[in-house]
C-alpha cells in the first residue's frame, strides 16, 4: 500500500498538471469552490424571491426549485453535455459542463438555505426595525439579512461538502477529478482495487468530515452570540436540503 | 395627540376591536389594562400600524395613520415602541442598536448619533454596557436598552406593549423606574400592562378593555377604588383575591 | 434541434430499452428503501441509546458513510469488495448481475446514513419532558416511547424522510457508473445508438420528475392531514 501511495499521490492530488489540465483532488476542490461561489448570487436571488410577498416573483422561483430538485444532478449533467453544444455551436468540455450543472443545482439549494435563513429570523426583529422607522429595504438590509446570512454559514459549509461530493459525477463524463484518477490508477495497478477505492474514500472522508466539523464549530459560536441558528424545521416537507451523490 | 374615531378591527370573523373612540392628549400617561384577549395589545399596535384596521380612523399629530399614501416610516420614527420580547438586534452592540435608526432614518452623522445614544444609555443606567452584545445582558437590562433605542429618535410619543411581562420579578422594578422617569419629564405614554402599582402611581388615566371594547375610563384613584363597570369590578377582584371566587 | 419524435418512445427497440431501464430504476429504489429504513432505525437508536460505545458506533457509521460520495461507495462495492472474497466466489459474483447487487448495497448503506439522521432529529425534536411526563404517570420505557414520544416523532420525521426518498429516487441514476441497466444507462445507450435523442432524455426527465413530484405531493398531503401539533 505504501508504494501505491508513494507512486501515485501526486497524480491523485493534481492530475497531469502541468503536463495537462488540473486534475485529481485539486480539480475536485477547485470545481466545487468555483461552483459554490458562482451560485451564491443566484442563491441569494432565489431565496429573496421565495420569501417575497410578490407572487410574480415567488411562484416562478418555487416552481423552478421543485423542478430542479426533482431530477438527478446526473441527468442535468447529461443534458448539458449532450445538448448544450447543439445550442451554442461548440463542444463544452467536461469541466465547464460540470461547472454549469453544479452552479444551477447549488443555486437552487443555496436558495433554500437563504430562504430558511430569512424565515429563521424571529418576526419580532422585523417589527422592531419597522417601528424604528426603517423601510422594508432598510429593515432587510440592516437587520434581517445580516442575521440570516450569519445563521446560514454552517449550512453554507455543508453545501460546500455536498458540492465536493457532487463533483464525483464528473467521472461519468470523463472529467479527471479524484474518482476518475483513482479508477485510472486502479486499471494500471490492477491488483489492489480494494486498497485504491478505500484510499479514495479516505481522502473524501478527511476533506468532507473536516469541513463539516468547521460548520459545527461556527454553529456553536453563533449560538453563544444569541444569533438564530441554521433553521431546522423538522416539520416542513422541504426541510432536507441535503443533496447527495 | 392620538385620536381614535370609531375604530374597528377583525381577524377574519373575530371582532378584535369594537367601535373604539378615544382621545389621548399630549403629556398624558395612559395605562390600558384588562383580561387576556381583551384587545389591549391590538389597540396599541394599531397606533403605529403594526396592525391594520378595517374601519374608522386613527389620527396621530393630525395625520391619518392608516391612510394609503401616508409616509409610514417617518410617522413611525415619531413613535417609540417597546416590545414585550425586547427584540434587540443580536448582531449589533448595545450602542449600535441605539444608533441604527438615527443614522439610517434620521440621517445623523455617526459621531452625533453616538453622543446622543450614550446620553440615552446613561439615562437608563447602562452607559457602561455600550459595547456589550444583547445576548450578554439580563432581561431587565435588555428592556432598558430597548427603551433607549426607542428614545433615540426623540419621539413625542412612547408606546409600551406589556414591557415587564417577560421579565423575572426582581427586574421589573428597574424598567418601571425608567418609565416613571419618562413620565415625569412630560412624555406622552400609552402602556399596556398588568402592573397595577405603576398604573396607580404614575398614570393619569386608566382604560379598561374587555372583548375589544373600552368599557371604562377613569383616573387611577377612581378606577381602583370605585370601578363602575361590572366586568372591571370582576377583573380587579380577580387580581386582588385570586382564591376568593364564589362557588 | 431535430423534431421530437414521440413514436420513438412508444414503439420499437428504444422504447423497450427505456421501459426496461425504468423498471430497473424502480426496482433498485424499492429494494433500497425497504432495506435502508430498518437499518436507519437501528442506527438512529444506536445514537440515541444510553451507552457510549453504541453511540460512537452509530455516529461513526453516519459520518463515514455521509462524507464519501455515492460514486466512491459504488466503485468500492463493485470493484473493491469482491477482491476480499475467495476467487471462486468472486467469479460467481461477476458472472451473475452483481452490479445490481453492488448498487443496492451501496445505495442502502448510503441512504440509511441520511435517514438515520432524519429519524434521530425527529425523536430529539420532541422535548424530553414529554417522555418524563409519561414516565411520571407510571408508564414504562417502551410504552412511554410507543404511546407518547414516537407518535409525535413520526409526524415530525415523515416530511424530511420523504425528502430523502426523493433524493434516493434521483440517486439511483448514479448506479449507471457500474453498469446497472437503469434509466440513465438506457438513455445514454439510445443516445449513442440513435445519434441524438432528446426523446430518450425527455422520457427519463419525465420519469424522475413524476416520481419526485408525486412524493412531494404525498408529503404535502401528510403534512396537511396529520400536522405537527406543538404547544
Amino acid at each position: 500500500m505504501i508504494d501505491l501511495i508513494q507512486t501515485y499521490w501526486v497524480y491523485f492530488l493534481i492530475g497531469q498538471y502541468p503536463q495537462g489540465p488540473l486534475g485529481g483532488v485539486a480539480a475536485t476542490v477547485l470545481l466545487a469552490a468555483l461552483a459554490l461561489l458562482l451560485a451564491m448570487p443566484i442563491g441569494l436571488l432565489m431565496g429573496l424571491a421565495r420569501t417575497s410577498s410578490i407572487a410574480a416573483l415567488r411562484r416562478p422561483a418555487t416552481v423552478l426549485a421543485y423542478l430542479i430538485r426533482g431530477i438527478p444532478l446526473l441527468l442535468m449533467v447529461f443534458w448539458i453535455y449532450f445538448y448544450l453544444p447543439t445550442v451554442t455551436g461548440h463542444k463544452t468540455d467536461q469541466f465547464t459542463t460540470m461547472l454549469i450543472a453544479l452552479v444551477v443545482f447549488d443555486g437552487v439549494y443555496l436558495g433554500e438555505i437563504v430562504r430558511a435563513g430569512i424565515e429563521g429570523v424571529p418576526r419580532g426583529q422585523y417589527e422592531a426595525a419597522r417601528t424604528l422607522g426603517l423601510g422594508h429595504g432598510g429593515a432587510m438590509r440592516r437587520v434581517i439579512l445580516p442575521q440570516a446570512l450569519r445563521s446560514m454559514l454552517p449550512s453554507l459549509v455543508n453545501q460546500f461538502v455536498s458540492t465536493i461530493k457532487a463533483t464525483s459525477l464528473g467521472y461519468i463524463i470523463g472529467l479527471t477529478e479524484a474518482s476518475f484518477i483513482a479508477t485510472q490508477v486502479n486499471s494500471q495497478v490492477f491488483v489492489h482495487p480494494t486498497m485504491v477505492y478505500l484510499l479514495l474514500s479516505l481522502v473524501y472522508f478527511l476533506l468532507c468530515f473536516g469541513l463539516s466539523r468547521v460548520a459545527l464549530a461556527i454553529e456553536r459560536r453563533q449560538a453563544r452570540r444569541g444569533l438564530p441558528g441554521p433553521a431546522r424545521s423538522p416539520g416542513s416537507p422541504t426541510a432536507s436540503a441535503a443533496s447527495s451523490a | 395627540m392620538i385620536q381614535f374615531d370609531k375604530v374597528n378591527k377583525w381577524y377574519g370573523d373575530y371582532h378584535a376591536l369594537v367601535d373604539i373612540d378615544e382621545t389621548i392628549a399630549k403629556g398624558e400617561v395612559v395605562v390600558v389594562c384588562g383580561p387576556s384577549g381583551s384587545g389591549k395589545s391590538t389597540l396599541i399596535r394599531t397606533i403605529n400600524r403594526l396592525e391594520a384596521i378595517e374601519s374608522g380612523t386613527i389620527t396621530f399629530e393630525g395625520e391619518d395613520v392608516h391612510r394609503r399614501g401616508v409616509d409610514l416610516n417617518r410617522l413611525r420614527s415619531r413613535i417609540g415602541f417597546v416590545f414585550q420580547q425586547f427584540n434587540l438586534f443580536p448582531h449589533l452592540t448595545v450602542l449600535q442598536n441605539c444608533t441604527l435608526a438615527p443614522i439610517e432614518v434620521g440621517g445623523a452623522r455617526p459621531a452625533q448619533a453616538h453622543e446622543k445614544a450614550m446620553a440615552l444609555l446613561d439615562r437608563v443606567g447602562l452607559a457602561h454596557k455600550a459595547n456589550a452584545w444583547p445576548a450578554e445582558l439580563s432581561g431587565g437590562q435588555q428592556q432598558r436598552v430597548a427603551i433607549a433605542r426607542a428614545l433615540a429618535m426623540a419621539p413625542p410619543l412612547m408606546l409600551f406593549d406589556e414591557p415587564t411581562s417577560a421579565l423575572d420579578p426582581e427586574m421589573v422594578g428597574e424598567v418601571l423606574l425608567v418609565m416613571q422617569g419618562l413620565a415625569r419629564d412630560g412624555m406622552t405614554i400609552v402602556v399596556v400592562t398588568h402592573e397595577m402599582g405603576f398604573a396607580r402611581d404614575v398614570a393619569h388615566r386608566v382604560l379598561f378593555m374587555d372583548q375589544g371594547r373600552i368599557l371604562e375610563r377613569a383616573e387611577p384613584h377612581e378606577f381602583f377604588n370605585h370601578p363602575q363597570h361590572p366586568r372591571a369590578q370582576q377583573f380587579l377582584a380577580d387580581i386582588r383575591t385570586p382564591f376568593a371566587r364564589p362557588a | 434541434m431535430p423534431g421530437f419524435d414521440l413514436q420513438l418512445l412508444l414503439h420499437g427497440q428504444y422504447h423497450e430499452w427505456l421501459v426496461a431501464g425504468l423498471l430497473v430504476s424502480l426496482k433498485l429504489a424499492g429494494i433500497t428503501i425497504a432495506c435502508a429504513l430498518p437499518l436507519a432505525i437501528v442506527i438512529a437508536l444506536l445514537r440515541l441509546s444510553p451507552w457510549r460505545a453504541l453511540q460512537w458506533l452509530g455516529a461513526t457509521y453516519v459520518e463515514v458513510i455521509r462524507n464519501v460520495p455515492l460514486i466512491a461507495h459504488l466503485l468500492f462495492w463493485y470493484f473493491g469488495a469482491p477482491e476480499l472474497l475467495p476467487d471462486a466466489l468472486k467469479e460467481r459474483l461477476y458472472a451473475g448481475s452483481y452490479e445490481f447487487v453492488a448498487a443496492a448495497i451501496g445505495l442502502t448503506l448510503y441512504a440509511a446514513a441520511f435517514m438515520a439522521e432524519n429519524i434521530r432529529s425527529g425523536i430529539r425534536a420532541i422535548p424530553a419532558v414529554q417522555f418524563e411526563a409519561a414516565r411520571a404517570l407510571g408508564l414504562g420505557f417502551v410504552p412511554a416511547m410507543r404511546r407518547v414520544v414516537l407518535p409525535q416523532a413520526l409526524r415530525v420525521t415523515l416530511p424530511p424522510l420523504l425528502s430523502q426518498v426523493i433524493i434516493l429516487w434521483n440517486d439511483t441514476s448514479v448506479a449507471t457508473v457500474i453498469g446497472v441497466g437503469e434509466m440513465m444507462y438506457q438513455a445514454a445507450r439510445v443516445e449513442s445508438a440513435a445519434f441524438h435523442s432528446v426523446e430518450a432524455f425527455g422520457f427519463v426527465t419525465a420519469a424522475y420528475l413524476a416520481g419526485s413530484l408525486a412524493l412531494t405531493a404525498v408529503a404535502a398531503w401528510i403534512h396537511r392531514r396529520w400536522p405537527v401539533r406543538t404547544l
